[in-house]
């Protein structure tokens, strides 16, 4: 069984050129290099490999679903706010898995492990750059996305849904920023935990609770960084991945929305019995 | 359809032709494994799932222990002005579960009566009553002033512009062989009425009081404190 998939759209300066007659096969003159054979060789066993993969799993159907969809006319770069939003995603799954490396989440270590993974580790200034301006690009990218989705009326039916679970990724979004903002434990992330937590406070009724089980207990104590980190770096993580790969789901199963600026055109057979 | 409704099945398999039923049976054997696998599924999924909330839950339940700390001796707080103090109020975290109080002795002129043993002196909180910024106090204008939003607070730790919600929270303290030790904290309205400690942003005055009710997480008040 042979993998099938669609030729990209590629110039045709750059398409593989077809084997002039008489060279390879026997026919003409017969003779293959070992060099040649060896190429061909290597190109055959990847194939081979993702046919092995393929015939005893069916993944190419999936992939082939999701990754060759028709998408409508006026199709612009607005679309790729989403795609966008999700490599920011990943870039902070990979950079908080490497951070995870260095950082002790106990209130006594928790200062002096981010200052010698910022300071002394190895290209650690980098990534932990690149997870925390990171946080804010996805935020912006979000807001972004969501906002292209609000005015080119793609949340209306039949994609409701997908909005529904874009927002709950919003929220969790928000939710991996505040609770990352506490784990360099300097003042600045301290004081400003203390006034998130209390802002989630001023609930009526709820709202004292819902600062307890913040906290894990009545006023910030031992156990609130950990808390925190283990929100930030397997709860929320995991409902994120998760809800993710269902909003990807739903878009590939609906299909993307034209640009409100395009008219519908009727087909011509419509046309042409209207008139 | 009236012929079929008339029809009525029998609750017996038997009669009901399904095949290999036993005498008296009315649960079908499918159904009966059905429902088995779900029950049993349910039961393991909560067999992990309650202990596993519970824990994430129990500190919300979990009270605090009245601790006392010493300040300092008894002479060393006047009437007219504030001493910064540094107590400990989570232990076993270092430099993260400490707090500064301001302390001074009981003012007659100033402060209302003395409500019980714990009144001899004042432990001001420095938790500012809007978001729980830390606030100080301002020797020239008498007055505790917050950096962030600009809550501003009087001698007796009554709102005086910006913000906040209600008066800082204060602590109980108490004298013990000519030492001044700082207790639990406690909240106040702005009659200066005790209630137990709130969080900041939690009014106290009128629907407050009722709309932030008292945390089971918090330390109680010591057992001959009186509320008001």
């Amino acid at each position: 069984m042979k993998l099938k998939l669609p030729k990209p759209p590629v110039p045709g300066s750059l398409m593989p050129r077809p084997k002039r007659p008489g060279d390879g096969n026997g026919n003409g003159n017969g003779r293959v290099s070992p060099a040649e054979q060896a190429v061909e060789t290597a190109k055959e066993s990847g194939i081979t490999a993702v046919d092995w993969i393929d015939e005893r799993t069916s993944l190419s159907g999936g992939a082939r679903w999701m990754m060759f969809r028709k998408v409508p006319k006026g199709t612009n770069w607005f679309y790729t706010l989403g795609s966008a939003t999700m490599f920011a995603f990943l870039s902070q799954a990979v950079t908080g898995v490497f951070l995870a490396m260095y950082y002790d989440p106990s209130p006594v270590r928790a200062y002096e492990s981010t200052r010698y993974l910022t300071n002394e580790a190895f290209l650690g200034e980098f990534v932990r750059g690149m997870h925390k301006w990171g946080s804010t690009v996805m935020v912006i990218l979000v807001f972004l996305h969501m906002a292209r989705t609000f005015f080119f009326g793609a949340y209306k039916y039949p994609r409701e849904l997908n909005w529904v679970i874009g927002v709950v990724l919003l929220i969790l979004t928000l939710v991996m920023s505040f609770t990352g903002y506490l784990l360099p434990f300097d003042q600045r992330s301290y004081w400003a935990t203390i006034v998130g937590v209390n802002i989630n406070g001023t609930g009526p009724l709820m709202g004292p609770y819902l600062s307890d089980f913040l906290r894990g207990g009545s006023d910030f104590g031992a156990t609130t960084l950990s808390r925190f980190y283990a929100i930030h770096m397997l709860l929320v993580p995991g409902a994120l991945a998760a809800l993710i790969g269902a909003h990807l789901y739903l878009v590939a199963r609906l299909g993307t929305t034209a640009p409100p600026w395009l008219k519908a055109e009727p087909s011509e057979e419509l046309r042409r019995s209207k008139v | 359809m009236p012929d079929r409704r008339k029809n009525i099945k029998s609750s017996y398999t038997s009669e009901r032709s399904v095949p290999g039923a036993f005498e008296g049976e009315t649960v079908t054997r499918r159904r009966f494994m059905t429902g088995s696998v779900h029950v049993f599924g349910g039961m393991a999924a909560a067999a992990f799932t309650l202990p596993a909330l519970g824990f994430a839950l129990g500190p919300v339940f979990e009270q605090d222990e009245i601790r006392w700390e010493d300040v300092g001796a008894t002479g060393d707080f006047p009437l007219a002005t504030y001493v910064p103090r540094v107590i400990t109020f989570t232990p076993g975290i270092g430099e993260v579960g400490k707090t500064t109080v301001y302390v001074r002795r009981h003012n007659p002129e100033i402060d209302p009566p003395k409500k019980d043993r714990y009144d001899n002196f004042v432990a001001m909180t420095t938790r500012c009553m809007h978001l729980g910024c830390p606030i100080r106090y301002i020797e020239a204008s008498q007055r505790f002033v917050c950096p962030c939003h600009g809550g501003v607070y009087d001698f007796q730790g009554k709102v005086s512009g910006g913000p906040p919600v209600r008066p800082l929270d204060r602590f109980y303290t108490r004298v013990q062989r000519g030492r001044v030790e700082v207790g639990p904290r406690y909240s106040v309205n702005s009659e200066l009425r005790r209630f137990s400690p709130r969080d900041p942003g939690e009014p106290l005055d009128g629907i407050g009081q009722y709309a932030y009710p008292r945390r089971p997480s918090t330390a109680p008040r010591p057992k001959d404190a009186k509320r008001s």
